[in-house]
């Protein structure tokens, strides 16, 4: 609801208007000016390379030869092994909050869920080094390695750090954001969906697979892209355990590179004009490709919350 | 024999779309409590609205016709809506005292923040106010406690005294009783006909009894039209028109 | 046949309830381990010195992280002093003026892109309009950074929580005949005004641990930064490059940093749930 549609009367009130919003455009600004500014920057690269920089393969800033396609390939398997594991896990949790757990147990835990993603990043990574590489190294990857070896995804030497671990350190940073929007989309599902299949006879997990689920779907989608989001702009822990090596490999327990990491590690050793800008091109890749996914969210998500609005 | 101080004329109001206040024409005269009774949705409160232009600030809201306060227009395009709502203060249907201010502040806002600063005057005003609304007694204890913390029914003649503190010519209450307990309301009805003595008043009620108890004139509102006026006696004992009647005796509404 | 299928029911369901709160185990577990063993070998590795020395050159042992603490200050200090304005007024837009209209849906949106934008991203933009100018890392570059990082999260918080207001406060100060300014200054704005700090406390505490956009801005720096101008140490781009090292001492040090700087972020979202908890209950 406006409050105030009519011209401001007093000078006063003109003078607050003016003030307020001329800070709101600022944000609109803000986001444009950096938009350009990363296209700016970006210049030689784009002139040198064209498209192709994007399925370039080699990284040689030496010969300043550089193609982003092995950080692409990273910062994808990397983001859909954090959502294969992160988008059950997280589902599972928000199902038995907003279904199962009375009240007093639910909001607490949720809140505690939401801490995992107040952790800043290179928290993540400190334990990611200290723990999850060991741990990795030396139970996860041979176990894998034991039973699944069969698949080329689960082949070579464990080195502990690489795409595997990254995956996982991945995982439990978006797994918060999957829950908290995805128990608020459940709880927004109208009783009388739950009541109606219940009364048909069907048990609780029916009526989650039958009345609540389908319901939420697109919402549950829109946790899931909010979290892909995230995912592919990490850059910390990701950084830290990954292993940053330039290179296409199908194994999991290979290193690989992501483009946030890439420009974390490269940035300040880059010493050419073209070596900086090609950095900040792939920022702006990553900005391009982050904006998208997040777009694809904020839409399924209103569109959950407009239907609720719409059918109660 | 009282003179009108607000003189409604081919008053419109909208919505949007949605037409709710129809071709209203009706006089308010000074010093008499007038009551707007009608059904849920009949466009009395809507009404009471235009009275102070607090109905412009709701989006898509729109208003035609004139409304006279001694002689000058609301809606002329050259008043300042503002100077307007200081004449005519309003109740609402639920009490909503500012929830961060104490008491004292509260029945002090209207004129502090319009730039009143002498202790003196203020300390003066707010008791007087609070007199008037009958709750000096109950509250000049707890006058830096938050308003929130008293009853409903406190409240509710907290928010009358903070109407009253800016001196207004004309008070609207908006159903000031819907939320309350029988023994509140009782008070808040002795209080008008206390008030009524040196304002105008003008009351929205559901209540056929309230308002037959409080008012010297009634008006009866049905889908958004002025059906009849007349005196309080009048309405309730030999309406003119068949729909007043029927409302009064309980066939609809 | 019946009996039979509503066994298979019945076991599905308890199973997949089961799993469920297998997941929230194993979630909790985790948040749980890492608070545990942050703490654990955080207070171990905590000392007087490491508030108050300059860390040592590598290879000797010992020292602190006195000036990263002071530049982490510094940098919020900034990072508020560009984030806090434009958010809070800009929350105050989109509550009061753009609730239904084309520019308010516009804002909101690029509020929700911006917060969307990696951290790294707004490194290299901070990079592009403060580095580069000035010739060199600062710590106003990295202001800059957690300034603009702070914005979105400080502008939707306000606006949530001023558009919890309720409608009839905002009529019965119109209706006293206060002009709009003052309406929104002196009443609606106090009336959010707790919610509204706690939302700028928590998005504080959020960008105190970004470690990505002050790789290349604010950069760091083994000794005090002099000034604005100077690029300066702060708690997380330490933490990163002590974890990153080969040194033990440099690990133990790293955990300490750890644990200040996740006391200082969990403290804040504690304290905000609690101040909120007590304004929902009275």
């Amino acid at each position: 609801m406006v409050l105030f549609r009519r011209p401001g009367v007093s000078p006063a009130d003109r003078l607050f208007r003016a003030t307020v919003f001329t800070m709101a455009v600022s944000v609109l600004v803000i986001t444009g000016v950096i938009a350009y500014e990363l296209v700016r920057n970006s210049r030689l690269p784009i002139e040198k390379f064209g498209w192709a920089f994007l399925w370039g393969t080699t990284w040689d800033p030496v010969a300043e030869r550089f193609g982003a396609l092995p950080f692409l390939y990273g910062t994808l398997v990397s983001s859909a092994l954090a959502l294969l594991i992160a988008v059950p896990v997280g589902l599972g949790v928000a199902i038995f909050l907003s279904e199962l757990a009375p009240r007093w147990l639910s909001d607490p835990a949720a809140f505690m869920v939401e801490l995992l993603a107040a952790i800043p990043s290179v928290i993540y990574g400190l334990i990611g080094i200290f723990v999850l590489v060991p741990w990795v190294r030396n139970v996860l990857e041979p176990a894998l390695s034991g039973t699944l070896g069969f698949l080329p995804l689960f082949r070579g030497a464990p080195y502990g750090v690489g795409m595997l671990t990254a995956g996982l350190v991945l995982a439990t940073m978006v797994v918060p954001f999957i829950v908290s929007v995805s128990r608020e989309i459940l709880m927004a599902v109208p009783h009388s969906q739950r009541e109606a299949i219940l009364s048909l006879g069907a048990t609780r997990w029916e009526m989650v697979r039958v009345a609540v689920l389908p319901y939420a779907r697109s919402g549950i989608m829109g946790s899931v892209f909010l979290a892909l989001a995230r995912a592919l702009g990490e850059t910390m822990a990701v950084t830290m355990v990954i292993g940053n090596r330039p290179e296409i490999r199908l194994s999991l327990f290979e290193p690989g590179y992501t483009m946030a990491a890439v420009i974390a590690n490269e940035f300040t050793e880059a010493t050419s004009d073209l070596y900086v800008q090609t950095l900040i091109e792939i920022g702006l890749v990553l900005f391009a490709v982050t904006i998208l996914v997040n777009a694809v969210a904020r839409l399924l998500i209103y569109s959950v919350f407009t239907k609720v609005e719409v059918r109660e | 024999m009282s003179k009108p101080v607000l003189e409604i004329e081919k008053l419109n109001a909208w919505f949007g779309e949605r037409h709710v206040l129809k071709e209203i024409t009706l006089k308010i005269l000074s010093q008499q409590v007038t009551a707007i009774i009608g059904p849920s949705g009949c466009g009395k409160s809507t009404f009471i609205r235009c009275l102070n232009r607090l109905h412009e600030v709701v989006p898509g809201a729109r208003v035609t016709g004139t409304v006279l306060l001694d002689g000058t227009d609301l809606y002329d395009p050259t008043v300042d809506p503002v100077m307007i709502r200081r004449r005519v203060g309003m109740v609402f249907q639920k009490p909503n005292p500012f929830p961060t201010m104490s008491v004292y502040d509260n029945v002090a806002a209207g004129l502090k923040l319009t730039g009143m600063r002498r202790r003196s005057v203020l300390d003066e005003r707010v008791e007087r106010a609070l007199r008037q609304a009958a709750l000096w007694d109950e509250v000049k204890d707890v006058l830096h406690q938050s308003g929130a913390s008293l009853s409903g029914g406190q409240q509710q003649r907290l928010c009358i005294a903070r109407a009253l503190a800016v001196e207004p010519e004309v008070l609207l209450l908006d159903e000031p009783c819907s939320a309350l307990d029988p023994i509140a309301t009782a008070r808040i009805e002795e209080l008008l006909l206390e008030l009524k003595k040196s304002y105008t008043i003008v009351i929205v009620t559901h209540n056929m009894q309230q308002a037959a108890r409080v008012s010297d004139v009634t008006g009866f509102f049905l889908l958004g039209e002025l059906i009849e006026v007349g005196e309080t006696k009048q309405i309730f004992t030999n309406p003119k028109d068949r729909r007043t009647e029927d409302y009064i005796t309980g066939r609809f509404g | 046949m019946t009996r039979t299928l509503s066994l298979r029911r019945r076991l599905t369901n308890g199973f997949m309830l089961s799993l469920t709160g297998v997941c929230t185990a194993l979630v909790l577990g985790i948040l749980f381990f890492i608070l545990g063993y942050i703490a654990y070998h955080g207070i171990s590795a905590l000392d007087w010195d490491f508030f108050t020395k300059l860390p040592k050159p590598v290879g000797e042992h010992g020292g602190g992280m006195a000036n990263a603490i002071v530049g982490t200050v510094k940098l919020l200090a900034l990072a508020s002093l560009i984030g806090v304005p434009i958010g809070f007024f800009g929350g105050v837009y989109l509550s009061e003026y753009g609730r239904k209209n084309t520019f308010g849906f516009l804002i909101r949106y690029a509020a929700d892109i911006l917060n969307g934008i990696p951290s790294i991203v707004m490194g290299i933009f901070a990079y592009t309009i403060v580095v580069l100018p000035l010739g060199h890392f600062s710590t106003v570059a990295g202001g800059v950074a957690l300034g603009i990082m702070m914005i979105p999260i400080a502008v939707r918080s306000t606006e949530e929580f001023l558009k919890l207001v309720p409608a009839s406060i905002r009529e019965a100060a119109l209706a006293l005949g206060l002009t709009e300014w003052k309406v929104v200054s002196f009443v609606v704005i106090p009336t959010a005004l707790r919610g509204i700090i706690t939302g700028i406390m928590l998005d504080l505490a959020r960008v105190a641990g970004e470690t990505a956009p002050l790789l290349f801005t604010a950069f760091s720096n083994r000794f005090w930064s002099r000034g604005w101008l100077e690029p300066t140490a702060s708690l997380p781009v330490m933490i990163y490059t002590y974890a990153v090292a080969p040194y033990d001492d440099w690990h133990r040090q790293a955990w300490a940093a750890g644990m200040v700087l996740l006391m200082l972020v969990l403290g804040a979202n504690l304290l905000s749930r609690m101040i909120l908890h007590r304004q929902l209950r009275g």
